[in-house]
């Protein structure tokens, strides 16, 4: 395969996607997808996550470890599988056997694992399981890869290659049935058709909003105009979401096929991939991936020898939060400050460049080739009455397995955090789980058990988002919480509306005085006071008069917390602590006149010079200047100091 | 399409594709707005003019809301006051909070909101922004403290100006208005016409005031003070002083002038009528000599500096001929100093604008000899009203009193420069009369009257078509100037003005105004023209005797010396 020229190379594999009968493909087609190969594969786990486990150093070694025992076996870098709280990941394949799954490959332990897997002799705690290569021999006594717990309630439509198949081989892509989709829209379908199927399929925004993709594409599709725009929204900002760079790292022909399908289905002959540049492996893979659908005739001019032409481009945004709001990107891509505009018109009627334009997330755009291929119906069979099909969620935070799922909508929070996620950290117990980012909210222990849907959701004051889940467990303070997004939010502020602008700041000052120390006596404390009765009104108006939805939900993680946690709030207002001790100008600490020696090494350590005693006598906290860092206790010898 | 609305209970008709506030404008129902202009795409910034929609989640924006058939709007419902009332309080818990020492104190739009709104306590209260003033520029100073971000400055230096001077910079509650890398406007591309300051909705962009300097040289008895004002100050402030706007009150400006301690008047207008003969001869020298055309015109020093930095391939195309700010400068400190038998540096020469960029013209290089400046000091109307208030001049109970010799008498020609295309009809007026001898038989040129923002006609004088083209507004002269560097051959003659309008909407004028205003200074100047006698440059009587006792001819090598000029190249931050 690897010999023949790139024309031929081209004719075999677009044949492939066409259903066309060609004998030297059929032969092939079970070494491009691995089910036979000659030597042994390792897989490396090659995600940013993994990267920042220590993946490349373990390539190295892992070279050098063939290169010693002179065995000839190819690696590979491949995208995140999802396990990203045990990468690095290296998966063994030998020949006629299951590709066998190791986790936490660094460096240091390479050998020993790769010792392991060509002798066959394993030990469990390397091992996390072994996937199924067409009919090869099971290993025994190690479990399936994906009947682990991590992944057997997953359902993995979007993810479905990622960490499976090399993301920068289109080849691999259309062995494993990639570009037919497209192929089928453009042979068998109108654009109405398309627009059709996946309203039908009841596919719904993943970027946050939920609003029905099929109804949007239609909406641009009715537009006369003689140019309309696809835009890809890959600004992924939330803290704590990394679903979009992993499906681009891990997959990135899935999102270019179902760009072309929407690019067809609205009539555009122009798309933007609009990705920040905080992502650069993304972006190189997405590079690739698209100078190899090029040179296979799958974007550019007339693709598929069909009448359909579609050029892609890729935009890097520059790191503004705020430019994952449509219009803000669109600004951006215009070449102007990334600042929103009002709505209406809309994008779809008028965008990027006054043109008709549909904007859609990364996942979205990743379901759309699937469900051509499988049908709509196939598509609303998963999930519940009103939201279809799967989502992405990025888990991190206090649970014992951070990573990357996908899970069928309905599934209920309890499921994903202690079925799928292995349940909360060093046992400690579960308070909050945040999910939507700085525009959603806190879901707490009773409403564990409602189902992952659009509108349950926002019935418990949160919302879907674009699929960050941050967990979080007894030791978060929520105010503290609810400030580190106050203050996410109004850094991120574009600085265009007053209430966003403005308001944001001053919602942080509240939430910091709240949190800071206890000064100024009996005036400082009323306005405290004066500052929490602003608290909801800011909030009320802040959400009714925002330009754009930045800013509309900005109060959302205050609201939601107030809400959930209001005695956390008293606490910190009334009785001026913090049961958690997160917010440290809240914290106390006194010194054991028993226990002191007064060695003076605490007094001398006081960042504030707060501690003061003389030599060999018990030295005294001055509560006024005290801060509440905590040196002294760390620096005690003798346990002679203890927080209150 | 008629379609039927209703607003706080009553039925009102719309249009389909209208926006709810222009049918409430319509309707004689205020929304209060800060970030909205008119004829520009609503921007949606300060969130002020927020409706309630019944039925509707959140509140929109009447400004970029378009009307939908049977809509039920709340203009005044308290979640609007409520919400309205907030905003302007946030504004206000980021604003210095210093009225009193403001220059826009009773002529704030901040202020009057808050007024409006009954703000009359602190609720809401924080950390203000500090910021440094940017007074590095000839013509404005920036107060970013005083900013309210509605953007409205931006929006007009780049969109009706192409010029990009200022942008927001930063993010969240630390975005300011900025220039380039934040140095100051000196270094930027700001052409210092002030259209920014007169669509500041508070003291954040004001000019730089030199009103002390004129009190300072009014007190310098050894000097000799000649002041001179611009053809269209005069019709530009009789409504601060609670006359019908566009009133000409030149007469009482002669008088309050001579009050308050200047020894000559002169009326710029001479200088106009000056700049006329040289330009009218320079275009026939151009035309008939088959030099550099198209001619733009030179006497809009905002103009200049843009085509210095934005257009410097035509550099060449700009008329030689100095402002007439300059021209009347330049002979008061030669012609008139001679005959009154003063040494130049014994005069202190100042000049009353429409405009801030005449502030930075003075100062150019070019603009004088021997040490000494043709212009000393230059201020706005706004500067010459304060000074008519700070030296107590009652301008209800002055005589009016005639301007000075020999620079007081002039043409209509000359008074009409204060509008867009005035410059091109005097002009013409008088190279019709250069090139054939005779008189046009109508003066009127009404292809180039009115307001659009460009104005084209031909006009055919002997058999020479000469093709006209008026524009104001300088993103209009920066398309035009591409149709020529396209290869647009058929224009020969092109007045730019910066100010949408010309000098009666300049930068320097009166803030605040309506459109109403200034079509009355407009018309003021036209009716002027009607009225007189004299409607041509040349045959006013003491143009005829300063070129027999002085200049001899236009284009003279003296008048070179004197009334012409050079433009450079200029780099800027971009």
């Amino acid at each position: 395969m690897d010999t023949l020229n790139a024309d031929k190379r081209k004719k075999i594999f677009v044949d492939l996607i066409k259903g066309n009968k060609n004998v030297e493909i059929e032969n092939q087609l079970e070494y491009i997808k691995r089910e036979k190969i000659n030597k042994p594969i390792i897989y490396v786990g090659a995600g940013t996550c993994g990267l920042g486990a220590g993946a490349a150093e373990t390539i190295i070694a892992i070279k050098d470890y063939l290169k010693n025992k002179k065995i000839d076996a190819d690696v590979m870098e491949v995208g995140c599988i999802g396990l990203c709280a045990v990468e690095p990941i290296v998966d063994v394949q030998l020949p006629g056997k299951n590709r066998i799954s190791f986790q936490k490959v660094s460096c240091k332990n390479v050998n020993n694992i790769l010792d392991q897997a060509f002798s066959s002799k394993f030990s469990k705690e390397d091992v996390l399981g072994q996937i199924q290569i067409g009919k090869a021999d099971k290993y025994a006594a190690i479990p399936d890869f994906f009947k682990l717990p991590f992944f057997e309630k997953q359902k993995r439509i979007v993810l479905k290659n990622c960490g499976l198949i090399n993301p920068e081989s289109i080849d691999e892509y259309i062995a494993f049935g990639g570009y037919v989709g497209l192929y089928n829209t453009l042979t068998k379908h109108s654009s109405a058709d398309i627009c059709d199927i996946i309203e039908k399929s009841g596919l719904r925004g993943r970027g946050g909003g939920g609003f029905p993709t099929g109804k949007k594409w239609k909406i641009a599709l009715q537009q006369q105009n003689n140019q309309k725009y696809l835009i890809c929204n890959a600004d992924e900002g939330d803290p704590g979401a990394f679903m979009d760079r992993a499906a681009i790292e891990g997959d990135p022909h899935r999102l270019i096929e179902g760009m072309a399908i929407a690019a067809y289905a609205i009539g555009a002959s122009v798309g933007y991939i609009y990705i920040r540049a905080e992502y650069p492996l993304a972006i190189a893979r997405l590079k690739v991936a698209m100078e190899q659908a090029r040179k296979y005739g799958l974007l550019g001019k007339n693709i598929l020898d069909s009448k359909f032409s579609f050029e892609l481009k890729i935009k890097m945004g520059a790191g503004a939060f705020v430019c994952g709001e449509e219009t803000a990107l669109i600004n951006s891509i215009e070449g102007y400050r990334g600042m929103p505009r009002p709505r209406p018109p809309f994008p779809a009627v008028s965008g990027l460049f006054e043109k008709p334009t549909v904007i859609n997330n990364v996942e979205t755009f990743a379901n759309v080739a699937e469900i051509i291929c499988n049908g709509a119906d196939w598509f609303s069979s998963v999930g519940t009455a009103t939201s279809k099909g799967t989502k992405v969620f990025a888990l991190s935070g206090k649970i014992k397995l951070t990573g990357l799922i996908e899970i069928p909508m309905g599934t209920t929070i309890r499921s994903i955090i202690f079925d799928i996620a292995g349940g909360i950290k060093n046992n400690k117990k579960f308070k909050a789980v945040q999910i939507g980012g700085p525009s959603g909210g806190c879901i707490t222990e009773q409403n564990l058990d409602i189902p992952i849907e659009y509108e349950s959701l926002i019935k418990v004051g949160a919302m879907m988002g674009s699929g960050g889940l941050v967990v979080m467990d007894e030791d978060n303070c929520m105010v503290d919480v609810a400030k580190f997004f106050m203050d996410f939010i109004q850094r991120e502020s574009c600085g265009k509306c007053i209430p966003c602008r403005e308001g944001t700041r001053r919602m942080l000052e509240i939430l910091e005085s709240i949190t800071s120390k206890p000064i100024g006596g009996e005036k400082a404390a009323l306005e405290r006071m004066k500052g929490i009765m602003q608290l909801e009104k800011l909030a009320t108006v802040i959400k009714d008069t925002s330009l754009c939805a930045l800013g509309q939900s900005a109060p959302n993680p205050i609201l939601s917390t107030l809400k959930w946690f209001r005695e956390e709030y008293e606490e910190h207002i009334f009785e001026r602590k913090c049961a958690t001790h997160t917010c440290t100008e809240l914290r106390k600490f006194r010194i054991l006149t028993d226990a002191c020696t007064g060695c003076t090494l605490c007094s001398k350590k006081c960042p504030t010079n707060a501690i003061i005693g003389t030599k060999k006598s018990p030295h005294f906290i001055i509560d006024e200047k005290c801060i509440g860092c905590g040196t002294c206790k760390e620096t005690c010898n003798f346990s002679a100091i203890e927080m209150i | 399409m008629s379609i039927q609305i209703e607003v706080n209970g009553k039925k009102i008709e719309a249009f389909e594709g209208e926006t709810i506030l222009t049918v409430l404008k319509r309707n004689a129902i205020r929304v209060p707005t800060l970030c909205h202009m008119n004829d520009f795409i609503p921007s949606g910034a300060c969130r002020l003019c927020v409706v309630e929609i019944v039925g509707s989640p959140k509140l929109v924006s009447s400004c970029s809301y378009p009307v939908a058939d049977g809509m039920k709007i709340l203009t005044n419902s308290p979640r609007v006051i409520e919400s309205r009332k907030t905003i302007i309080e946030l504004l206000l818990s980021n604003h210095p909070d210093d009225c009193l020492y403001c220059i826009r104190n009773n002529n704030c739009e901040l202020q009057s909101l808050a007024k409006e709104y009954h703000v009359i306590e602190r609720r809401i209260n924080g950390k203000k922004n500090s910021f440094k003033l940017d007074h590095a520029g000839t013509s404005i100073v920036r107060d970013p403290e005083k900013c309210i971000l509605c953007g409205r400055c931006v929006r007009i230096c780049e969109e009706t100006m192409g010029v990009s001077a200022i942008e927001y910079v930063n993010r969240g509650s630390k975005t300011v208005i900025g220039t380039t890398m934040q140095k100051g406007l000196n270094t930027s591309s700001c052409v210092n016409c002030g259209q920014c300051i007169m669509v500041c909705p508070t003291g954040a962009l004001t000019e730089k005031n030199q009103t002390h300097l004129v009190q300072d040289a009014l007190q310098q008895k050894n000097k000799t003070l000649v002041v001179q004002y611009a053809p269209s100050i005069s019709v530009s402030l009789a409504e601060e002083f609670g006359m019908p706007p566009g009133t000409d009150i030149n007469g009482l400006l002669n008088a309050a002038l001579r009050k308050m301690g200047f020894k000559y008047v002169f009326d710029t207008t001479f200088g106009a009528d000056l700049t006329i003969m040289e330009e009218a001869a320079e275009l026939i020298d151009r035309i008939t000599k088959g030099k550099i055309l198209p001619m733009f015109t030179s006497c809009c020093p905002a103009w200049v500096k843009y085509a210095e930095e934005f257009a410097p391939d035509f550099l060449d195309n700009l008329s030689t001929c100095k402002s007439p700010q300059q021209m009347t400068g330049a002979v008061i400190k030669s012609y008139f100093a001679e005959i009154s038998n003063l040494k130049p540096e014994e005069i202190i020469s100042v000049s009353i604008m429409p405009c801030t960029a005449k502030k930075f013209e003075m100062q150019r290089d070019t603009m004088g000899r021997n040490g000494y400046k043709d212009v000393d000091i230059a201020i706005t109307t706004r500067e010459l009203i304060e000074l008519i208030r700070l030296n107590g001049i009652d301008m209800k109970s002055i005589i009016p009193e005639i301007t000075d010799s020999p620079m007081g008498v002039r043409s209509s020609a000359g008074k009409i420069f204060g509008a867009t295309g005035g410059v091109m009809e005097a002009a013409l007026r008088t190279a019709y009369k250069s090139l054939t001898g005779d008189e046009l038989t109508n003066f009127k040129i009404n292809a180039v009257r009115g307001f659009q923002g460009r104005k084209e006609t031909k006009i055919k004088i002997n058999n020479l078509e000469i093709g006209i083209a008026v524009v104001s507004g300088l993103a209009n002269a920066a398309l035009l100037i591409d149709e020529i560097r396209n290869g647009r051959k058929d224009i020969h003659f092109i007045e730019v003005m910066t100010c949408p309008g010309g000098c009666i909407a300049g930068g320097g004028q009166r803030i605040g105004v309506d459109r109403s205003v200034i079509e009355a200074r407009m018309k003021s100047l036209y009716d002027i023209d009607d009225r007189e006698t004299i409607k041509v440059s040349h045959k006013n009587p003491e143009i005829i005797e300063l070129y027999d006792n002085y200049f001899e001819h236009p284009l003279s090598h003296k008048s070179h010396e004197l009334l012409h000029t050079c433009y450079i190249k200029r780099d800027v931050l971009l």
